[in-house]
């Protein structure tokens, strides 16, 4: 078997991964797998820390998306501007330092969440209701209007006209929520 | 301090109360890790941030009431002796971590037990509600009430598309972390737990032994929780790890009938020969009081024996872990001083067992 990276020497490391019971197969040879940063979950000899298997799995995504995608911005030099953590960091630590972090490393959380939560990448489930502010009324005002879309294609004219004064009273609740919040 | 005053203190709702099918299931337990907005994660804070962060928890919410659970106990981790740190570990009231590496920490306890805000572990906040039994849902409404009386004292860190953000990404969204706690000797000694764990796994749940090392299960104890927290509904993933448990006390039920079926006198046999030994011996390590524990609690379950109270499991398991048997000492033993005191606590607290029931006799 030919590695996969270079197709050129040998293929003499195989990893199996198994994410969340994902099972992913790679080969290569044992100069690229040190490159892409595979070795890094062997060096560590006994005593695997929760962290360095977490640092380990980041690192791997962070390559092989480098390689992938070729980012105009090179992700190690990301710094976030309130805690100034590096995306060089999280990797090693495993952990963010802070909220923002998740809005400076936004364009290379993708993959990281996927691996860790099965392919989700976006949030379903509860909202608070001070911080969360009126993302709650946009998601029912989001369902009302496909509501009345199928409402309105199957003629039902009248429970339309119901559905829409809904929306409407929703979009002023937002609208008094907002000023509210400019008062604050 | 006698043993039942002991207790008294010693010993948390989830630990002496039955709740539904706890022949199986001892615990179940709800995690919401959240943040407030406008500091930095416990990892990087500032000893400043931390502290204003200690402050406002000591003020808004210990000294607030929260429904009908009272006020809640709010205990910094400065102030606590080692050996009351490690005692709230073993009660599962507190994380490890906490007591250990976090200064500005500190945890705020509800009367009963069931309820645990850790303040400045991994994440600002972590809300834990604790239940005897199955209830997960149950837990699950406790926790989500404390989550929104918590957020009216303060700003949450929260993001439309990312959900509740977390110090680690294997938390962020839900922040939820749904466990249950499960007894199963009939799947061990029927061997089928080594192939029922990797199937649990494959659905992205995660079973680990408890207080073994390792994957060592000590007393065939598992924990069975949830590894996802992002794309799924609370309500989802409490649903999902529910249908897992339900199957597997279903199976260990069977495996269990399966026992005695074909092996009634060695099972019996197994059972009053661990009774013999919790209720004589001298001296007993952790992990041999854990075995005999288990075959007890088996054969309380089972029947072969009627007079002992099935939480005994429970509370021993947590009694006689290190930190409780100094508690109960007075102060600091070393680990063959543990074996004698372990074993002799195992001996008193049977003893309270008979008393209880000859008392209860007396007409």
């Amino acid at each position: 078997m030919i590695c996969e990276e270079c197709n050129e020497r040998p293929a003499t490391l195989h990893f199996t991964k198994v994410v969340n019971g994902k099972k992913s197969e790679v080969h290569l040879c044992e100069k690229c797998a040190q490159d892409k940063g595979e070795m890094s979950l062997f060096n560590g000899g006994a005593g695997f820390t929760f962290n360095e298997l977490l640092g380990g799995l980041l690192n791997g995504v962070h390559t092989f998306q480098q390689s992938a995608h070729q980012p105009m911005v090179r992700s190690d030099e990301l710094r976030c501007s309130k805690c100034h953590m590096t995306y060089q960091d999280f990797i090693e630590i495993g952990r963010f330092g802070c909220s923002e972090c998740y809005d400076t490393f936004k364009n290379h959380l993708n993959p990281v969440l996927r691996r860790l939560h099965s392919g989700n990448v976006v949030h379903t489930g509860k909202i608070p209701k001070k911080a969360g502010g009126n993302i709650s009324l946009k998601k029912r005002i989001e369902e009302l209007k496909q509501e009345l879309k199928e409402l309105i294609e199957q003629e039902e004219f009248e429970s339309a006209a119901r559905v829409r004064d809904e929306i409407r009273a929703l979009e002023r609740e937002i609208h008094a929520v907002q000023e509210e919040g400019g008062d604050e | 301090m006698s043993l039942e005053r002991f207790l008294q203190n010693a010993v948390s709702s989830w630990m002496s109360e039955e709740g539904p099918d706890s022949d199986i299931v001892l615990s179940s337990r709800i995690r919401l890790a959240r943040n407030l907005k406008d500091y930095k994660f416990p990892i990087i804070f500032s000893r400043e941030e931390a502290q204003e962060i200690i402050h406002w928890a000591e003020r808004r919410l210990s000294r607030n009431s929260y429904q009908e659970n009272g006020h809640f106990e709010f205990l910094g981790m400065d102030s606590l002796k080692p050996i009351e740190k490690r005692v709230l570990v073993e009660k599962h009231l507190i994380s490890p971590n906490l007591a250990e590496s976090s200064p500005y920490g500190a945890v705020l306890l509800s009367a009963n037990e069931e309820i645990s805000v850790m303040i400045n572990e991994e994440d600002h906040i972590r809300i834990q509600c604790l239940y005897p039994g199955l209830q997960l849902v149950e837990a699950l409404k406790t926790a989500g009430g404390i989550d929104d009386w918590i957020e009216e004292q303060g700003t949450y860190a929260f993001d439309e598309e990312r959900g509740y953000l977390t110090s680690c990404p294997t938390n962020v969204g839900t922040g939820l972390r749904a466990s249950v706690m499960m007894h199963l000797p009939g799947l061990v000694l029927t061997r089928q737990i080594n192939r029922i764990i990797p199937a649990i796994n494959q659905l992205g749940l995660v079973v680990r032994g408890i207080y073994g090392e390792g994957s060592e299960a000590l007393g065939n104890l598992f924990q069975i929780s949830n590894q996802i927290t992002l794309g799924k509904p609370e309500e989802d993933i409490v649903a999902d790890l529910l249908s897992v448990v339900e199957q597997i006390i279903e199976r260990e039920r069977v495996a269990r009938e399966a026992l005695v079926k074909t092996s009634d006198i060695q099972l019996e046999d197994r059972v009053f020969r661990s009774y013999g030994i919790l209720a004589n011996s001298r001296i007993i390590e952790s992990k041999e009081a854990a075995k005999c524990l288990s075959d007890l609690r088996l054969g309380i379950d089972l029947g072969y024996i009627k007079d002992i109270s099935k939480t005994i499991l429970n509370e021993l398991m947590i009694l006689t872990q290190p930190g409780f048997l100094q508690q109960y000492a007075g102060g600091p033993l070393k680990a063959d001083e543990r074996d004698i005191r372990r074993a002799a606590l195992i001996r008193e607290r049977l003893i309270l067992e008979k008393k209880d029931e000859q008392g209860g006799n007396v007409q």
